[in-house]
């Protein structure tokens, strides 16, 4: 059994729990980044939350904070302990960037454009559409030479996922880093400043 | 095809009204699959058909089919409580109203709100000093290559072709007569598959030595060439099943292609490996 920290020993004791959690999100070690409340249980021991709320107070300091994606999707009023085992744990930034910013970590302005045209458009029609509608829908916006690698670029990302039929859904990435209702919010905002 | 169904003044026959359950499985399915409106779909005329003509079946394809319909129509069900749910949730606007705004607004805007709604994960990809021990330490207790083969009695030649009777006489395919060995190997197979209908190709050809494995593989080939068995391929698992046809059915009318497995030797210790052998 794990003995309990007393005095003195506790920040020590969190420390070490502290580094061993922040490893497990930091380093990607499957094809999804971060990692599955019970992978914390595990590496961390059964007081993970606990670990992952003092993660969360040291991130701050440099604009940094564990996100909480439920399976069940949104956020459950009071998460249940199985709830939490099997959310996923990442670490994102705690504040937006701005387009210089994303500029520089690679984003062309056109493509956010076209994630932000696709993920609002899915959202729209319930969750999934015809890829070939998306398509018709960006072709509008950006060249027609563009659409096709845009697209298979968000698939290979993970903001979007698409099935054998040709139907696009919203991928593990949105889900993670993406606040939609939020997104459909300032969309409808922006109706009256244009 | 005798026969009428319905009541009534309307009276159809057994084949209109199998083209009618047709049609119904095709709608719902269609709308299954393009996400259309399900309210589009006149659940309760669907059912007053399927209700019509029920009475009237009597051969069991007939009744199959009724069922098959009436599970598209629970389908369409089930969409109508969840295209309800949807709009109940707060993320509900009008997709028409949202379309407008994707195509009315600019490019720069758009990128714009989605930076403002989006929080991008953080993420590093280099190699851990923890991950660089373990390597080290593999590295190290990992014996030359030499010693390795030397260990398991394998002696690297060059690839080449071989006849039956070249396999024959090296024991790997044994004289009995290579029908007689097919059939044989064709029952264990539908044997082998009885409780899932499928086994796993390396389980199935797999064996203690290389050569049965290799033996097995090459048997196996014959099996789906001539069409006693089949296999189904699973891209992104890299997982590779083999399915026993009830009779053999040759391949007709379609295009045969290749698929070449490579049966090596690391490949067999592998396989070896993962069951604990």
């Amino acid at each position: 059994m794990e003995r309990k920290p007393r005095g003195v020993d506790r920040k020590a004791y969190y420390a070490v729990k502290m580094r061993k959690a922040a490893q497990l999100l930091f380093y990607r070690r499957h094809s999804i980044p971060g990692a599955r409340g019970w992978e914390l249980r595990r590496r961390v021991g059964s007081d993970y939350l606990k670990v992952i709320n003092l993660l969360n107070e040291y991130l701050e300091k440099i604009g940094l904070m564990v996100k909480v994606v439920f399976e069940e999707g949104g956020q459950p009023e009071n998460p249940t302990t199985e709830q939490y085992d099997r959310a996923r744990f990442y670490i994102t930034l705690r504040d937006n960037l701005r387009v210089e910013e994303a500029k520089m970590v690679g984003w062309r302005i056109d493509d956010m454009a076209a994630l932000c045209a696709s993920i609002a458009y899915i959202i729209s029609r319930g969750g999934k559409v015809q890829r070939k509608e998306l398509e018709d829908l960006l072709k509008s916006k950006i060249p027609e030479w563009r659409v096709d690698i845009d697209l298979n670029k968000f698939i290979r990302l993970g903001y979007l996922i698409e099935d054998e039929n040709g139907q696009v859904y919203l991928g593990w990435r949105t889900r993670a880093e993406v606040d939609q209702k939020k997104l459909i919010d300032l969309l409808f905002e922006a109706e009256s400043k244009i | 095809m005798g026969g009428s169904v319905g009541g009534g003044g309307e009276r159809r026959s057994v084949r209109e009204a199998r083209e009618e359950l047709l049609r119904i499985i095709e709608l719902c399915r269609s709308v299954e699959a393009k996400g259309l409106d399900p309210y589009l779909v006149d659940v309760d005329d669907l059912i007053r058909v399927i209700r019509e003509y029920f009475p009237s079946w009597e051969r069991i394809e007939d009744l199959c089919l009724d069922t098959e319909a009436l599970n598209h129509i629970a389908s369409i069900v089930r969409m109508q409580g969840e295209w309800v749910k949807q709009r109940a949730t707060a993320l509900y606007r009008d997709p028409f109203l949202i379309e407008e705004r994707v195509r009315s607004l600019s490019r720069d805007k758009l990128a714009e709100i989605f930076l403002e709604a989006w929080l991008p994960i953080v993420e590093f990809e280099q190699l851990t000093l923890e991950g660089f021990r373990e390597a080290l330490k593999y590295w190290s207790n990992l014996p030359p290559l030499s010693e390795r083969w030397l260990r398991t009695g394998y002696v690297r030649s060059e690839m080449q072709t071989s006849t039956r009777e070249e396999a024959i006489k090296e024991g790997i395919l044994s004289g009995e007569s290579f029908a007689a060995e097919l059939e044989r190997l064709w029952l264990e197979l539908k044997e082998r598959a009885s409780g899932k209908g499928r086994v796993r190709y390396w389980d199935f050809i797999g064996s203690d030595t290389y050569e049965e494995t290799a033996r097995r593989a090459y048997l196996t080939s014959f099996l789906i060439t001539y069409g006693y068995a089949r296999l189904e391929i699973h891209y992104l698992e890299d997982e590779i099943f083999i399915l026993p046809n009830e009779k053999p059915t040759p391949i007709e009318g379609s295009e045969l292609i290749s698929y070449p497995i490579p049966i090596s030797f690391e490949e067999w210790r592998r396989w070896r490996e993962s069951r604990g052998a």
